[in-house]
């Protein structure tokens, strides 16, 4: 099939499952036993009579057959990147515009973290397994293993009380001081400053999954016939390592922590409520709370979007580096 | 040039197994395969007690467990959580080991009563995961064809979807509760289950005895009974304590961001009201370190389980 | 001078059970140009002696006793030096090559590896000295571009064959290189192995369970039971006239078509080799053997004389023994 083949066998894939996102997303609020326009006007408190409810349900297309009049309109406003309006926390206030706000504090802190958790888990977990049973297995092995165990927003809570109550060196909360009056530098500093306790969670929370991953990885490729072979040649150790034991090894580890991208959102989620970090996270919880369900839609559609999209980078990630996946 | 003397019976050294002399002692099938078993998880024992890390998660759990059965035990007297006495906020002494909360409820309490909650939902959603998990994957595996394909994507698809986003909208609609949790989690954890399942149906349904088996007439679900499941389970255990773990965790997140039953706390409503109450400001780290570590302990305690029996299962490992 | 000398070489394995004994007690010469047959079931000791010989064996095992190669003590060499030696002094064809390429490595790339690593060309020259080699064995030289994946059976043995060319070494020793492929494809990889050996004048150790295949490409045999070598000498004689009952079973277990002996008379032998932890006592091989007597179980043969360079490791060699033994009894 080849590369170019390849590459667009994993990007129609990636596509027909952000359709089939939508589609669920369309169907999360109609196959309920309860009227949709309830749910909807649930969180706003106020009854409303008979009238305005038809009123509210044709402005929603709700009096339309649910198929195909809900559904196409749906999707075609879906795909034209329409995804409703907030009711209750913005109201009236376009769902897209609202995600722009919140978009770049939580790509950052997502970004930062991920990056370096991988980076380091990696690397740690090489090291281990190249030198198994060394001290440092067994040391970063038990340190992974509980911070694995950790819920994230509990250590967050703990990296509060220590870093922020007991020695004050961070901010507790929020993503930049209130009042903002820092400009250049100083805005990038304070930013910076505000990140640190959130982003060093997120990292920590994720770091043992991967190294115990890559490590893992590692063990098993060490064990494969080809080290043997390309010792009885001569190579020296680091090239060993280098050239064939890691270069096998990462491929695997780079499918499971695309797979794993789920939970680092999730635990974004939770991490920013902890630390009132104003992101999409905690955006997110907000509309829990108020059962906003125009933003709560609009979240899962880019969340699932996000972690279909980091699968397909895996997939060309690993057909870049193997080649045996490109034939099929 | 000798012959070596013959054994009647067939060489014990050689064979191993001795011929029976007389039709006497030949057993019955079911006796024999009791017998096996039984002697399969004797050795299955043996082996386990040999990992540290599986030993030190038994104990680890067998000291919860017991906690939550005291809990369910003694729930009336003095361990009520709603009894309010205490001062508030007061940090660890000899009346209270762990501090009050900002009610002035003993923290001790709670964490004590926490965990029949926290681990009775983990272990209920993880059935109902692996359940699902299961049954898709055996019949995925075993069907094979349009099944197996349509299963898979919609396995797939289950395994792409962030499961808290889908928890929390299921969560929103459904209203909090613990059987919301539950039903949450045993709805979005089984994809991968299922992929396991079916990875290992595939390859013991290529193995010569269950071909033999069809051959001699093994219907459906006779295969699947006697062939597929046997050889199923011992994957399905080591992955369900991993699911466990997972589960326990999940139900901590979904309690904390206020998914949970309002009025039982689990540990992980207990760190949802020490968060509400400000501890991490106030600096009552009595009341937000407990139920944490207990959280740790349990999922700890189930990963190293997972890790024993996945060297028992696959026998390469044990080197490590 | 023999380029390659084991003396009373014992190897032990480090496992959780404790120590395994693989190889215990060895002694073996191979000349300029001459192939060795070494031949055993599984878990006798003979890959284990294979990985011993270039130090690669896993870093807890005891290896003692002296392995000399081109004249120099492998045992002591120091980790440079013994790197140099790796491949340059002796190379290992190893078996199943499905596993022994590295799956994201070109093959061209994985054979010039072999000779950039000791500095024996720049990175054009290995091409070239690549496509070389490879026609050698018969592939033509644009399959150097190729993956392991894209290769047959057959053809990753020749890659594996040209690699342990590549340095030109002193020995080469092939660990069942034909085990694993089909019975036309193992035809032409041995003759392949054969007519370089012949054209180049290769020293080998070739490593096999199977006893026919070794009569053709060998010189002399070693045929080894539970880590010990208890039948040697030229290649047919022992085939044809073995002196110890487990060389007349291996034999046995191969027939060739043709031979009258094996005609109507299919035999098997009973039985498995031996746990290493739980060696018989006496000579090893007495349970499964269908010569054995009562002194079997108490001495433990050496290797007599058994003929014009021959010798072999079993008490009825040894001719002293006659049925005077049993009356004693």
């Amino acid at each position: 099939m080849g590369t170019r083949g390849y590459i667009l066998k994993k990007m129609f894939q990636a596509f027909l499952t952000l359709l089939a996102v939508i589609v669920f997303n369309f169907f999360l609020f109609r196959i309920l036993p309860a009227d949709p326009v309830d749910i909807l006007t649930r969180g706003a408190g106020a009854k409303l009579d008979d009238a305005e409810k038809a009123e509210l349900r044709a402005s929603y297309g709700l009096d339309k057959s649910l198929f195909p009049g809900q559904f196409m309109d749906f999707m075609g406003d879906t795909l034209r990147g329409d995804l409703g309006q907030s009711i209750i926390q913005r109201p009236g206030q376009d769902v897209t515009a609202i995600f722009g706000e919140f978009m770049w504090p939580t790509l950052l802190l997502v970004g930062v973290s991920t990056l370096l958790s991988t980076v380091l888990g990696i690397f740690m977990g090489i090291y281990a397994g190249w030198r198994r049973n060394g001290t440092f297995d067994m040391f970063s092995m038990g340190f992974s293993l509980v911070l694995y165990s950790m819920p994230e927003f509990w250590l967050g809570m703990l990296l509060i009380l220590l870093f922020s109550t007991t020695l004050g060196w961070f901010p507790s909360s929020g993503r930049a001081s209130v009042g903002g009056a820092y400009t250049g530098l100083a805005a990038v500093a304070d930013i910076v400053n505000h990140l640190f306790l959130p982003a060093l969670t997120l990292t920590l929370a994720y770091l043992g999954e991967y190294y115990l991953v890559m490590r893992s990885s590692l063990l098993d490729v060490l064990g494969e016939d080809y080290i043997t072979t390309a010792r009885a040649k001569g190579v020296r150790e680091k090239w060993v390592l280098r050239r064939h034991a890691v270069r096998n090894a990462l491929l695997p580890t780079i499918t499971l922590i695309a797979l794993s991208f789920g939970f680092v959102l999730g635990g974004a989620i939770t991490v920013e409520v902890v630390f009132s970090y104003k992101g999409l996270g905690g955006l997110t919880y907000d509309a829990l709370q108020n059962r906003d369900f125009p933003l709560l839609q609009g979240v899962f559609l880019i969340a699932s979007a996000t972690v279909i999209g980091m699968n397909l980078i895996a997939d060309l990630i690993y057909g870049y580096f193997d080649p045996r996946v490109r034939e099929a | 040039m000798q012959t070596p003397p013959i054994t009647p019976g067939g060489d014990p050294n050689l064979t191993g197994e001795r011929i029976p002399d007389s039709l006497a002692e030949v057993r019955s099938p079911r006796q024999i395969r009791r017998a096996r078993r039984r002697r399969a998880l004797s050795t299955f024992w043996a082996q386990y007690r040999k990992s540290k890390m599986g030993m030190a998660g038994l104990i680890i759990l067998a000291f919860f467990a017991a906690v939550a059965i005291f809990a369910v035990l003694a729930s009336k007297d003095g361990l009520d959580p709603t009894l309010v006495e205490g001062p508030r906020l007061a940090s660890p002494s000899t009346t209270y080991p762990l501090g009050t909360d900002s009610f002035g409820v003993s923290v001790l309490t709670q964490v004590i009563q926490g965990s029949k909650i926290s681990l009775l939902v983990g272990l209920v959603a993880s059935v109902m995961s692996i359940a699902i998990g299961a049954l898709v994957g055996i019949v995925a595996g075993y069907r094979g064809g349009t099944y197996d394909t349509l299963l898979m994507r919609f396995t797939d698809f289950g395994l792409v979807v962030p499961w808290l986003a889908l928890a929390i909208i299921l969560a929103s609609i459904i209203g909090p509760s613990l059987i919301t949790i539950i039903l949450v989690i045993g709805l979005t954890s089984w994809p991968g289950t299922a992929r396991l399942v079916r990875s290992q149906v595939l390859s013991v349904r290529e193995r010569p005895y269950v071909e033999r088996a069809r051959a001699l007439g093994g219907g459906n679900w006779h295969m699947i009974a006697h062939h597929v499941l046997p050889n199923v389970m011992p994957v399905i255990l080591a992955n369900a304590v991993l699911v466990v773990a997972i589960a326990i965790l999940s139900e901590t997140a979904l309690s904390f961001l206020g998914l949970g039953d309002p009025f039982s706390f689990s540990w992980g409503g207990i760190i949802e009201s020490a968060f509400n109450g400000h501890a991490t400001t106030l600096g009552a780290w009595w009341w937000i370190g407990p139920p944490g570590i207990c959280i740790v302990l349990v999922v700890l305690a189930f990963t190293m389980i997972g890790f024993a029996l996945d060297e028992i299962i696959n026998p390469k490992l044990r080197e490590r | 001078m023999s380029v390659l000398s084991l003396k009373d070489v014992h190897i032990t394995y480090h496992t959780a059970a404790g120590g395994v004994p693989a190889v215990r007690g060895v002694d073996i010469e191979v000349a300029k140009g001459e192939v060795l047959g070494l031949a055993g079931e599984s878990g006798c000791g003979k890959s284990t002696i294979a990985g011993a010989i270039l130090r690669l064996l896993p870093s807890k095992t005891k290896v003692e006793g002296s392995i000399t190669l081109d004249g120099e003590d492998i045992l002591s060499m120091k980790l440079g030096r013994l790197r140099a030696v790796r491949w340059t002094g002796a190379s290992i064809v190893f078996q199943g090559a499905m596993h022994a390429l590295n799956p994201v490595q070109r093959v061209g790339d994985q054979i010039g590896e072999a000779i950039t690593v000791h500095n024996q060309a720049g990175e054009r020259e290995a091409k070239v000295r690549v496509g070389s080699l490879l026609e050698q064995v018969g592939l033509p030289t644009r399959r150097a571009a190729d993956y392991p994946h894209e290769l047959s059976g057959g053809q990753k043995q020749r890659v594996m064959i040209a690699m342990a060319l590549a340095c030109n070494p002193s020995l080469i020793i092939a660990d069942e290189p034909t085990t694993a492929l089909d019975v036309m494809v193992q035809a032409q990889v041995l003759r392949l192995m054969k007519d370089l050996q012949r054209d180049l004048g290769l020293s080998m150790v070739f490593i096999t369970h199977d006893l026919s295949v070794l009569v053709e490409t060998s010189d002399r045999l070693a045929i080894m039971y539970a880590g010990k070598i208890v039948e040697e000498g030229p290649a047919t004689a022992v085939f044809e006239d073995p002196k110890h009952p487990y060389t007349a079973a291996l034999a046995a277990a191969f027939p060739q078509i043709g031979d009258l002996r094996f005609r109507g008379n299919p035999t098997g032998l009973g039985g498995d080799p031996p746990d290493p932890q739980e060696i018989p006592s006496g000579c090893p091989f007495h349970p499964r053997c269908p010569a054995a007597f009562a002194d079997c179980q108490r001495t433990v043969p050496e290797l007599y004389t058994a003929g014009a360079g021959r010798r072999a490791a079993c008490l009825l060699v040894e001719g002293a023994h006659t049925g005077a033994a049993e009356v004693a009894e």
